[in-house]
């Protein structure tokens, strides 16, 4: 190496040091309004929403509805429940993300009402609004399970991640009892659309896994629960899982819906297509039944011909704005879209709404639109994970073309859920990704 | 979206470290690599003697910055799973060599050594050098 060489190498070295300092981003002029807008719920989405609506416009009157003191960092909640983060690790102050000039009311929404464009709330409080976003996330239906109750978990070899940091902390109470034990686990998921469909696979792969750390490979039975036909929406994804599983070992039972538990006998009763069939199990981790608040049931929002059990928004799959209320838009977990009910998901939603109600106060029509963008790191063991990215249509959808591969079992996509995934929700809780 | 691609991923990198340690940690950088240019600057020449400890340093600081990595993500070397993964697990090895071997011979040339003062002291002739740009090329 001569000193040219050597200088070019420091050069490039410094240059990469100091990239960074290098800022963009010219902020478009804000624009004047005096719109109402109403969010209801100040989770992922309506907390992105908020922060990006503060800095377009200028002069709006924006009031979030959230009766919830705690944001939850629900991507995280499957770390929790396999001891690999602290319940903390999910949870922060609702109040750090807010914009400081919006109005944050903590109340609980009773009613919308589409035709005088008014929120009530259960204190009686009502809300006129000139615009209203639907993003209070969705419903545990846990008495939809015969038995089944949200203190029971973490006792008697019952789980259940989805429940918040404490639930899913004590699930790993009774998940790594079970590591160590070894015995039957049984991982179900509900019949209704879901949080993160990944999130079940993820449980059982990672307990599998922390079992065959623990030496216990041999005693574990591990059986995958599910409804549906398939192990996954998307036909190439459930074809791949299919081959993990058979390659860890882990049984399938499909069309299979749990309706019942006896924690006490530690039984499990699923409906199949046959009637009903029993299984004894030492570990149960249950994923309930998701629907819609019913506020949104109860105000006529939801599809009148779709997911009637459900009732999630009836909106345009491309703009999620109501199809009859083109004052109201919904995001995230509550809208009525095949796909979507991810933080990623959430990602991709938040910038078509914004557009969308920007435009329409400016009285022109928008352009983004959301392509059903769902996103998964699928772990399949600790330190490895599949990106997996898909669309309405099923299709791959990769971030990472030709450098990602979707389908492959990799460090990469672990390190992306384990050190960049938080960053990137808390940049996106920001409105700044 | 595009255009903000940058302004995202200082916004992660920030919220990946904290606000205040990461640019803490860019400052530092910073620091670093421009004390590093100004030692090449005023010695005018790179040192071979002070660049053979740099050299030697490089695979500590590789394995060091390897092994930072795995611990901080519950991840095993058997996790590498792709070419990817690889090329990222050599991006990691590089980058700790490289930064520990800038540290390394920017700090003997700040500090010295006793090799590095025996050299700056047989030094004259570089001084001289200095002193006579023109005549020395």
């Amino acid at each position: 190496m001569n000193r040219r060489d050597f200088l070019s190498l420091a050069a490039i070295s410094g240059g990469l040091a100091v990239a960074p300092l290098a800022g963009s981003g010219a902020a478009a002029k804000p624009i004047a309004t005096k719109a109402r807008i109403v969010i209801v719920g100040a989770g992922a989405a309506g907390t992105a929403l908020a922060n990006r609506l503060v800095r377009r416009l200028d002069g709006a009157s924006i009031t979030i509805i959230d009766p919830r003191t705690t944001h939850l960092y629900q991507p995280g909640l499957s770390l929790v429940a396999t001891g690999l983060k602290p319940a903390d690790y999910v949870t922060s102050d609702v109040a750090h993300w807010l914009p400081a000039n919006i109005v944050w009311m903590g109340e609980r929404v009773a009613a919308v009402d589409g035709e005088a464009k008014t929120v009530s709330t259960e204190n009686g409080t009502v809300i006129d609004y000139d615009w209203l976003i639907l993003a209070p996330g969705l419903v545990l239906d846990y008495g939809a399970i015969e038995g089944f109750s949200a203190d029971l978990v973490g006792e008697n070899g019952i789980g259940a991640l989805y429940g918040g940091p404490v639930e899913a902390e004590r699930t790993w109470k009774a998940a790594q009892r079970f590591t160590e034990a070894g015995g039957t686990g049984i991982f179900t998921r509900p019949a209704t659309e879901m949080k993160c469909a990944g999130a079940p696979l993820k449980h059982t792969f990672l307990i599998d896994d922390l079992a065959r750390r623990a030496g216990n490979a041999g005693k574990m039975n591990m059986i995958y629960a599910a409804p549906q036909s398939s192990l996954f929406g998307v036909p190439i994804v459930a074809e791949k899982v299919r081959m993990l599983f058979e390659d860890r070992g882990v049984d399938t039972l499909l069309t299979s819906t749990l309706t019942a538990i006896d924690p006490g006998a530690r039984r499990a009763v699923f409906a199949t297509e046959n009637g009903q069939q029993e299984i004894d199990y030492d570990y149960i981790h249950v994923i309930p039944p998701q629907r819609a608040p019913d506020f949104i049931r109860n105000s006529g929002l939801s599809w009148a011909d779709r997911w009637t059990d459900q009732g999630w928004v009836e909106v345009d799959q491309a703009t999620l704005r109501h199809l009859r209320y083109p004052e109201i838009f919904a995001l995230g977990d509550v809208a009525g879209v095949p796909k979507g009910k991810t933080a990623a998901s959430v990602k991709w939603q938040v910038p078509v709404v914004e557009d969308h109600l920007i435009a329409a106060i400016e009285g022109r029509e928008g352009t983004e639109t959301y392509n059903g963008y769902t996103s998964c790191p699928l772990i399949t063991r600790i330190g490895r994970a599949m990106l997996v990215e898909f669309d309405y249509r099923d299709n791959l959808v990769p971030s990472f073309p030709g450098i990602i591969a979707p389908l492959e079992e990799l460090w990469i996509s672990w390190l992306m859920k384990e050190v960049a995934l938080k960053a990137t929700y808390n940049a996106m809780l920001r409105g700044q990704a | 979206m595009k255009e903000l691609a940058l302004q995202s991923l200082i916004a992660v990198f920030e919220e990946i470290f904290g606000r205040g340690l990461f640019w803490t940690l860019v400052a530092l950088a910073a620091a670093v690599t421009l004390t590093y240019f100004y030692v090449l600057i005023r010695d005018r020449s790179v040192s071979w003697k002070k660049f053979l400890l740099a050299q030697l340093s490089m695979p500590f600081g590789a394995v060091a910055s390897v092994w930072f990595v795995l611990t901080m993500t519950h991840s095993r070397l058997s996790d590498i799973g792709g070419p990817v993964d690889l090329i990222v697990f050599l991006f990691v090895a590089v980058i700790g060599a490289v930064g520990t071997a800038i540290l390394v011979y920017t700090l003997e040339a700040l500090i010295g050594t006793e090799r590095t003062r025996q050299r700056r002291s047989q030094g004259t002739r570089a001084e001289t050098r200095h002193r006579h740009p023109v005549s020395s090329n």
